[in-house]
């Protein structure tokens, strides 16, 4: 029993900043079309500020939960404006082209950024732990979870909660949903697709900067963070469906969970199982388990 | 004479659109048959049966006995039918005479040679052969993408001739061609079957080019046929005029 | 895709001068050329395939086989020789590309692409684990002989390698331009057009993509072998999917129109990154990005006619269909 709960536990802390840098990945992808390698490089960027302003906040006295605050804020206007001056300056000079060259747009953005990332804060390993100890530690079942982690999960459900509500209840979320099914006929019923696509690219980003953020507290800061974290996105958005937000919280809850499973039952499966589920996906069901729901096009 | 194609009782259904209805035909060798009907009324689908593009619900159809209902297009081909395409299936980026030289490729039955040139051999002669047929002799090395439409669609119907087919399906032959070469058109296509005493079906919307080129004619409608036989007495038949060539009189 | 217009065999020519250049080079002109001439390998095997249509983005699994294949066999059984080790590289990668080829024909563009990206993965995550092929860390093996002789001087054996991969990519390359004016490379460019057609004609797209992908694994396999050689080491990291975009990010600058521009372009990726490093340390990801995207820009002609076909062949609007669908 013990074994199980640690499993979903672990899983689900996993699934939450998987699903939250997932969910931008996706969200590109839907309004945009453009499969963002450098996506990764956004998580690492946000991990990185939010370590910079964690440890300015403490050497300035500062209280933890002031630095946490900092934090949140500082990454989600620097991503937000990097994105939405990304997507405006660079990548629309590529609009119209073949995906494929798109995506090896964003693969170069992903280089440079790799570069721009170790100039600013080097090669050598960060840490910003203060914030980790901000909820305490939690103790139950014979279990023993820091209260961080575990707050990752409802802070992950609600930021999807939000984007749920967003996209499917206001107009804007109306709009962005128009463009994404059919980007033609919104423009031609005067939606400023422009627009949109920059919004979407900087919430796109935003999210995977405030996942960096939110995690940093945990992890060291070191370079290879990007890399690693675009194919395991990559890997769940491609699981749950390109395009689908309930897709990329399933998926998310998927590779959290099998990862758990591994690390707990089969070890050494721990980094090819998601690759593994992935491939699966890809040869059963391209479209992914949430296949957006396409009109016919005559 | 036997059949060439037998199709009996075929049965293919698209959610509520019933595109065959227990739809049985018999064509014999070296009969040139057009088909007709509406748009919908499920010549597209026989004919996409009838080279295991689709498979149908029930029922079956042969080829000179072979069953071909569950086989794929490759199979197909192989046991002897070829099919042109209303729009025309090509290669764009490569020249007419390469186009042909692919259709050449898959009509013999070795396997394909990795080290002499693709035109060597004597398949280049084979190609300029099967353009020159057609009258495209000139455009032989000039790519798709700088001709015209009624030039892509007589190479499309010479790389379905690359084969040798007993059974030559063509997918409105001369739609696209402008109305004064229509006629050339189908002459050509005739006389480049010729020798081979092939069966040709053409599914047409020219009532012309029907009467005139057609010994049978059978319509379409609703997945069923209304009627079948000589040109002159389907194109008087009521139904058909009802339900193909339009306006009672 | 143009008639090849010289005759494959003439690249003899620059191939031998190549390699007797290589005695006037400076050693680390030497080392720079011969990864330039093994990355160019695997680059040349990827543009083979993608005249199907298909980009691999996986081509790391077949490196990582190849160099694993390699070193398992040169440490259980002392086989040394460059050019036998070439060769295990190379049927390494052709046997497992032949095994998987035809499970993956059927699919294309992206689905293809993220395809032998996720395998290439799978193979990285198995390797990172197994401790007994080392994890993470990876083994050693020795260094490569050539017909029983022991190359003492650093000098001389840097040569060696460089002579046995610049003349074996050189003949890779005069074997794909064969094939590229070949009837198989032909109909190989006819699926990338239309596989639909292709079908139509009585010929397999599905075979003829596992052929051309078999082709390309077993040059991967064999460039695993050089850069074991080179590094005296195999580790995980040849299978990672940074690994497989280096070798795309070549057939990209490439284009697929021409084999010498595989190696010009796998040159100018090593040079970038060699002197980058000299003189600017922690930017040749940055240079090379900035590269990247100015030939996207300016250099268009071979890049997007590269994946110039449709997405999803399966998925593909059906051109027999046209009267709206129903029959």
């Amino acid at each position: 029993m013990n074994l199980f709960l640690t499993i979903v536990l672990d899983g689900l802390i996993e699934a939450s900043w998987l699903f939250v840098v997932a969910l931008g990945l996706t969200l590109v992808f839907g309004v945009l079309k453009i499969l963002n390698i450098a996506h990764g490089s956004f998580y690492a960027l946000g991990a990185y500020v939010a370590a910079t302003v964690v440890t300015l906040s403490a050497a300035h006295h500062l209280p933890p939960v002031a630095g946490f605050v900092a934090m949140l804020l500082t990454v989600a206007f620097i991503a937000g404006a990097v994105g939405v001056l990304l997507e405006r300056g660079v990548l629309k000079m590529f609009y119209g082209r073949d995906e494929v060259i798109l995506l090896l747009v964003t693969y170069a953005v992903f280089l440079i950024l790799e570069d721009v990332t170790k100039l600013i804060w080097g090669v050598n390993p960060i840490y910003a732990t203060q914030p980790y100890e901000l909820f305490g530690n939690v103790a139950f079942a014979g279990l023993y979870y820091v209260g961080y982690d575990l707050m990752l999960i409802p802070a992950a459900a609600a930021i999807g909660f939000a984007v749920w509500f967003g996209l499917n209840r206001t107009i804007l979320g109306k709009i962005v949903l128009a463009v994404i099914h059919n980007e033609e006929i919104s423009l031609s019923m005067g939606v400023r697709v422009n627009r949109v696509y920059a919004a979407a690219f900087g919430f796109g980003v935003l999210l995977a900067a405030t996942a960096g953020a939110l995690t940093a507290p945990k992890i060291s800061m070191q370079p290879g963070l990007s890399s690693d974290v675009i194919i395991l996105s990559f890997a769940i958005v491609v699981i749950g469906g390109l395009g689908s937000v309930e897709g990329a919280a399933v998926g998310a809850i998927l590779v959290g969970l099998a990862r758990a499973t591994a690390v707990h039952l089969m070890p050494q499966a721990e980094l090819f199982v998601i690759y593994l589920i992935m491939a699966a996906v890809l040869m059963i069901r391209p479209e992914g388990l949430f296949k957006r729901d396409t009109a016919r096009r005559i | 004479m036997s059949a060439v194609l037998s199709a009996h009782r075929l049965n293919k259904r698209f959610g509520a659109v019933i595109a065959a209805d227990d739809l049985s035909l018999d064509l014999a060798a070296g009969e040139r048959v057009s088909l007709i009907g509406a748009n919908g009324a499920g010549k597209t689908t026989f004919v996409n049966m009838a080279t295991g593009y689709l498979e149908p619900d029930s029922g079956s159809i042969a080829l000179d006995g072979a069953d071909i209902g569950r086989r794929s297009p490759r199979q197909v081909a192989r046991l002897g039918i070829s099919r042109s395409f209303q729009i025309p299936q090509l290669f764009i980026d490569l020249t007419a005479i390469e186009n042909l030289v692919v259709a050449i490729a898959g009509a013999r039955s070795e396997a394909l040679s990795p080290f002499a040139p693709a035109e060597a051999h004597g398949r280049r002669a084979q190609a300029i052969e099967l353009l020159e047929r057609f009258g495209l002799g000139q455009q032989a090395d000039r790519p798709i993408a700088e001709l015209a439409g009624g030039v892509r669609k007589l190479i499309d119907i010479a790389m379905a001739l690359a084969r040798r087919p007993k059974l030559l399906l063509l997918d409105e032959p001369t739609s696209g061609v402008s109305a004064e070469e229509k006629f050339a058109t189908m002459d050509r296509v005739f006389q480049a079957v010729a020798g081979h005493a092939a069966t040709i079906v053409f599914v047409e919307h020219d009532m012309e080019i029907v009467s005139r080129y057609a010994d049978r004619v059978v319509a379409f409608y609703s997945g069923r046929i209304i009627a079948d036989g000589e040109p002159q007495a389907v194109l008087r038949d009521p139904d058909v005029r009802r339900y193909v060539t339009g306006g009672l009189r | 895709m143009r008639q090849w217009r010289l005759h494959p065999l003439a690249m003899v020519v620059p191939v031998i001068a190549a390699t007797l250049a290589g005695r006037l080079l400076p050693t680390w002109t030497l080392s720079l050329a011969t990864v330039a001439a093994s990355n160019a390998l695997v680059a040349l095997g990827i543009v083979v395939l993608a005249r199907t249509g298909n980009v691999s983005f996986g081509q790391g699994l077949f490196f990582a086989a190849g160099g694993y294949g390699v070193a398992l066999v040169a440490n259980a059984w002392g086989v040394t020789d460059a050019a036998v080790q070439m060769l295990i590289g190379a049927a390494c990668g052709g046997l497992l590309g032949l095994l998987i080829g035809p499970l993956i024909a059927r699919y294309s563009g992206i689905f293809f692409g993220m395809l032998t990206l996720a395998l290439s993965m799978v193979f990285y995550g198995a390797l990172m684990k197994s401790s007994a092929l080392g994890g993470s860390d990876g083994f050693n093996v020795g260094r490569p002989t050539l017909l029983g002789i022991v190359f003492v001087d650093p000098r001389e054996a840097d040569f060696m390698l460089y002579g046995v991969s610049v003349i074996t990519t050189g003949l890779a390359g005069i074997a794909a331009a064969t094939l590229f004016r070949s009837e198989f490379g032909l109909v190989s460019l006819a699926v990338r057009e239309n596989n639909l057609r292709v079908e139509y004609l009585g010929l397999s797209a599905n075979r003829i993509i596992a052929a051309n992908f078999a082709i390309a694994a077993a040059f991967a396999g064999a460039s695993g072998a050089f850069a074991l050689m080179a590094q005296r080491h195999i580790d995980p990291q040849f299978a990672y999917w940074t690994t497989s975009g280096e070798f795309v990010f070549i057939a990209v600058l490439a284009g697929y129109q021409s084999v010498m521009a595989v190696y010009v372009a796998s040159l100018a990726l090593e040079l970038v990154r060699s002197f980058s490093n000299l003189y600017l340390p922690n930017t040749w990801q940055l240079v090379l990005g900035l590269f990247l995207l100015a030939v996207i820009l300016f250099l268009p002609r071979g890049i997007g006619s590269l994946w110039a076909g449709r997405v999803g062949r399966r998925v593909a609007a059906e051109p027999v269909a046209d009267d709206g669908g129903a029959p």
